[in-house]
C-alpha cells in the first residue's frame, strides 16, 4: 500500500492531541497516511498556510472556518470542518488584583457559578475590562461574550478584547495588560502556578458542550481527495476514542510532552487531561466533570446546529446580518462527510444532523444508528436553548 | 507613508529597515518588544505593519483598531485578490502585512516588493546558519565517537572513521546517526 503524506498544521495546545496521537500510534498509518505534523506559532500563520495550500489539513478553532468562509478572517478561502476534535476545555481567569477586587464586590470565589461571578466581574474596577483572548474568532471569545451578554447586568459600554498568544497569556497578566483571560490548557493553569492569577470558571459552566477545536480542510480539497479524506477521519476518530479511555491518558501526556509536539512538562498538561485544577496557587484542586471531550457523548460529530450557534454569535459581533452567517455557517460543518466515512467502521450516528442546542441538564439517551448514543449534558449557563431547526 | 516592523531579532530589523530606505520609504520604525502590542500601535499610528509569518504576535494584530485624530482604522491583513502570486511569494519569504485603513493596493505593493525580496535573502541566509551550526555540531559528534573507537580498540583516527562509516553503510544509516547512539550508549552505560 503506498502511503499518502499530508502536511498537517497545528498549534501546541493540549488539544490538538488527537492529530498527534493519530500519527504516533499508528492510527494514521493504519490507513495509509503519514501526518506531516507541522507546528504553527500563530493561528493566523496557520490559517494563511491552509487558506494558500501549504497545509492540507489543520487542528482549528472552531469558529475559524466559519470566519474564514465569511471572509471575516485573513485570506477567503471557504473552509470545511471536517469533524469537532475535541469539545471543551477553556477557562477564565482573573489577575489576582483582579480577584481581590472581586471579592470586596462579594464575589464567593468558586470555579462553578457563573451567575455569582459575573456582577462582582463586571463591578470590580471603575475602567474599562482588558480581557485576553487566543484570537478574535476563537470560542473563549464568544463564550465570554455570550456570558456577560446574557447575564442579565447592564452592560458596560466598552470592554477592551485583546489577542493574546496563550503562551503569553500568564506573563500578559503579570504585565498588567489584561484583567481577564479566556485562554486554553495548560495556559490558564500556568498563570496560576505563576502565582499571577486565579480562574474563576471553566468554559463548561457557561456551556456544557461548546465545541472547540475542529478537523478542517479546504472545501475544494475535500472535494477532489474523497478516499484520502475518509481515511484521515478514520484514523483521527481512532485516535480520539483511545484518548477519551481513561487509562490511556497518562500515556497521552508522555506523548504530548515531547520535545518535537508541546515541549512542555507533564504537570502542565495533567490539569486538562485529567480535569483536576488548583484554581489559586496552594488550593485543593477541584474536578471539573467533562472538562475536556475527545469521542464521547458524540464529540466528534459536526452538528450543523453547533455551527448555526457559532454563525449566530459571530453575526452579533461583528454586525452582520445573522441569516445569512447562520446559512454560511451550517453549510463549513460536514455531517454528510462524516456519516459517510465513519457510518461504515461502526461509528454510532445521531439520527438528525441538527439538535436543539442547550437543551440536555443531563446526559441522555438518543435515537442513533447503534442505539448507544448517549449526549449532553449541553446547557448554556442561563437555561436557555439555541434551536436552529426552528430557524429554517 | 510610515511602516511599522514587529521584528525582535535587531539585525533582521536592522536589514529591514535598510531595505524599505534603499526603496525611498524613510518613515520606518521598529517594535521590537511585543507587550502591549495594540497600545504601542495606537500610539504609533502606522499605515503599514509588516510581521514575520512566524512571529507568535501576529495573533494579536489581527483584530487591532488604531485610532488615530478621533477616527478607529481597523488594522486588516493584506490580500491583494487580484495578485495571488505576490500572495504565494510573501508567504513563501515568511513574510505577512497588515494594512491600517484604507491603503491603496497600489501604494502597498511595491513596498511589500521589497519587503519580499529582503525576506526571502534573510530566509535563505539563516538557513545557510543553520545548516553550518550543524555541520559544526555534527562534527563535533563524529570525532567524540571517533575518540571513543580509539581509545577502546587501540587504532588509529583513519581506522576508527573507517568503522563508524561501514557500521552506517551496512546498517543502511547515516555517519552522524551511528556516531550519536554510540555516545549515548556509552553515557548510559558509564
Amino acid at each position: 500500500m503506498s502511503i499518502t503524506r499530508l502536511n498537517c498544521g497545528y498549534v501546541p495546545l493540549v488539544d490538538s492531541a488527537p492529530l498527534i496521537v493519530a500519527q504516533e500510534l499508528s492510527f494514521a498509518a493504519d490507513e495509509g497516511l503519514s501526518l506531516n505534523l507541522l507546528r504553527q506559532p500563530s493561528w493566523a500563520a496557520l490559517r494563511d498556510l491552509l487558506a494558500l495550500g501549504h497545509l492540507d489539513v489543520t487542528h482549528m478553532l472552531a469558529p475559524m472556518p466559519i470566519a474564514m468562509s465569511l471572509g471575516l478572517s485573513g485570506p477567503v478561502a471557504q473552509i470545511d470542518a471536517l469533524m469537532v476534535l475535541s469539545v471543551n476545555g477553556t477557562v477564565i481567569g482573573v489577575s489576582n488584583a483582579m480577584a481581590a477586587s472581586m471579592r470586596d464586590k462579594g464575589w464567593p470565589g468558586g470555579f462553578s457559578s457563573p451567575k455569582d461571578t459575573v456582577g462582582p466581574l463586571l463591578s470590580a474596577l471603575d475602567r474599562p475590562l482588558r480581557v485576553g483572548v487566543p484570537f478574535p474568532y476563537s470560542m473563549h471569545r464568544l463564550l465570554f461574550e455570550y456570558w456577560i451578554g446574557h447575564s442579565g447586568h447592564a452592560l458596560p459600554t466598552d470592554i477592551h478584547i485583546i489577542t493574546t498568544p496563550p503562551p503569553l497569556m500568564a506573563d500578559a497578566v503579570a504585565a498588567d495588560e489584561i484583567d481577564v483571560f479566556c485562554v486554553g490548557e495548560p495556559w490558564g493553569s500556568v498563570a496560576v502556578a505563576n502565582n499571577v492569577g486565579e480562574l474563576i470558571l471553566p468554559g463548561t459552566a457557561i456551556w456544557a458542550h461548546a465545541p472547540e477545536k475542529v478537523l478542517a480542510a479546504r472545501h475544494d480539497w475535500v472535494e477532489e481527495h474523497t478516499s484520502t479524506v475518509g481515511a484521515l477521519m478514520r484514523a483521527v476518530a481512532r485516535a480520539a476514542a483511545w484518548l477519551d479511555v481513561p487509562k490511556n491518558r497518562p500515556l497521552a501526556i508522555e506523548i504530548l510532552a515531547r520535545s518535537a509536539h508541546l515541549d512542555l512538562p507533564h504537570a502542565a498538561l495533567d490539569h486538562a487531561l485529567m480535569g483536576r485544577f488548583a484554581t489559586q496557587l496552594g488550593a485543593a484542586p477541584v474536578d471539573v466533570p467533562g472538562f475536556l471531550r475527545f469521542h464521547d457523548r458524540a464529540a466528534n460529530f459536526p452538528w450543523r446546529s453547533q455551527a448555526a450557534w457559532i454563525g449566530a454569535e459571530i453575526a452579533r459581533l461583528a454586525g452582520m446580518d445573522r441569516d445569512h452567517a447562520i446559512s454560511v455557517a451550517q453549510n463549513t460543518m460536514r455531517p454528510d462527510s462524516y456519516r459517510q466515512h465513519l457510518g461504515p467502521m461502526g461509528i454510532d450516528m445521531p439520527g438528525a444532523s441538527a439538535k436543539i442546542e442547550g437543551a440536555l441538564t443531563n446526559p441522555v439517551a438518543v435515537a442513533s444508528t447503534r442505539g448507544e448514543m448517549i449526549l449532553g449534558p449541553d446547557a448554556f449557563f442561563d437555561g436557555a436553548t439555541f434551536d436552529f431547526t426552528a430557524l429554517e | 507613508m510610515k511602516i511599522a516592523v514587529i521584528e525582535p531579532d535587531p539585525d533582521r530589523a536592522r536589514d529591514i529597515i535598510d531595505a524599505l530606505m534603499e526603496g525611498g520609504w524613510t518613515d520606518v520604525v521598529v517594535l521590537g518588544d511585543v507587550t502591549g502590542l495594540a497600545r504601542k500601535l495606537a500610539a504609533l499610528d502606522p499605515d503599514l505593519v509588516l510581521i514575520d509569518l512566524a512571529n507568535p504576535s501576529r495573533d494579536a494584530l489581527e483584530q487591532v483598531s488604531v485610532a488615530s485624530a478621533a477616527q478607529s482604522r481597523p488594522v486588516a491583513m493584506f490580500v491583494d485578490r487580484s495578485d495571488d502570486e505576490m500572495t504565494q511569494a510573501a508567504v513563501t519569504a515568511g513574510l505577512s502585512a497588515y494594512v491600517v485603513g484604507e491603503l491603496q493596493p497600489e501604494r502597498i505593493k511595491p513596498v511589500l516588493q521589497t519587503a519580499i525580496a529582503r525576506f526571502q535573502m534573510m530566509s535563505q541566509m539563516r538557513n545557510e546558519l543553520e545548516a553550518a551550526k550543524q555541520a559544526l555540531a555534527d562534527r563535533k559528534t563524529v570525532d567524540r565517537a571517533k575518540g571513543m573507537i580509539m581509545r577502546a580498540k587501540g587504532v588509529s583516527e583513519e581506522d576508527a572513521y573507517a568503522l563508524l562509516r561501514k557500521t552506517a553503510m551496512s546498517q543502511n544509516r547515516k555517519v552522524i546517526d551511528v556516531a550519536q547512539a554510540l555516545l549515548t550508549a556509552s553515557d548510559l552505560l558509564s
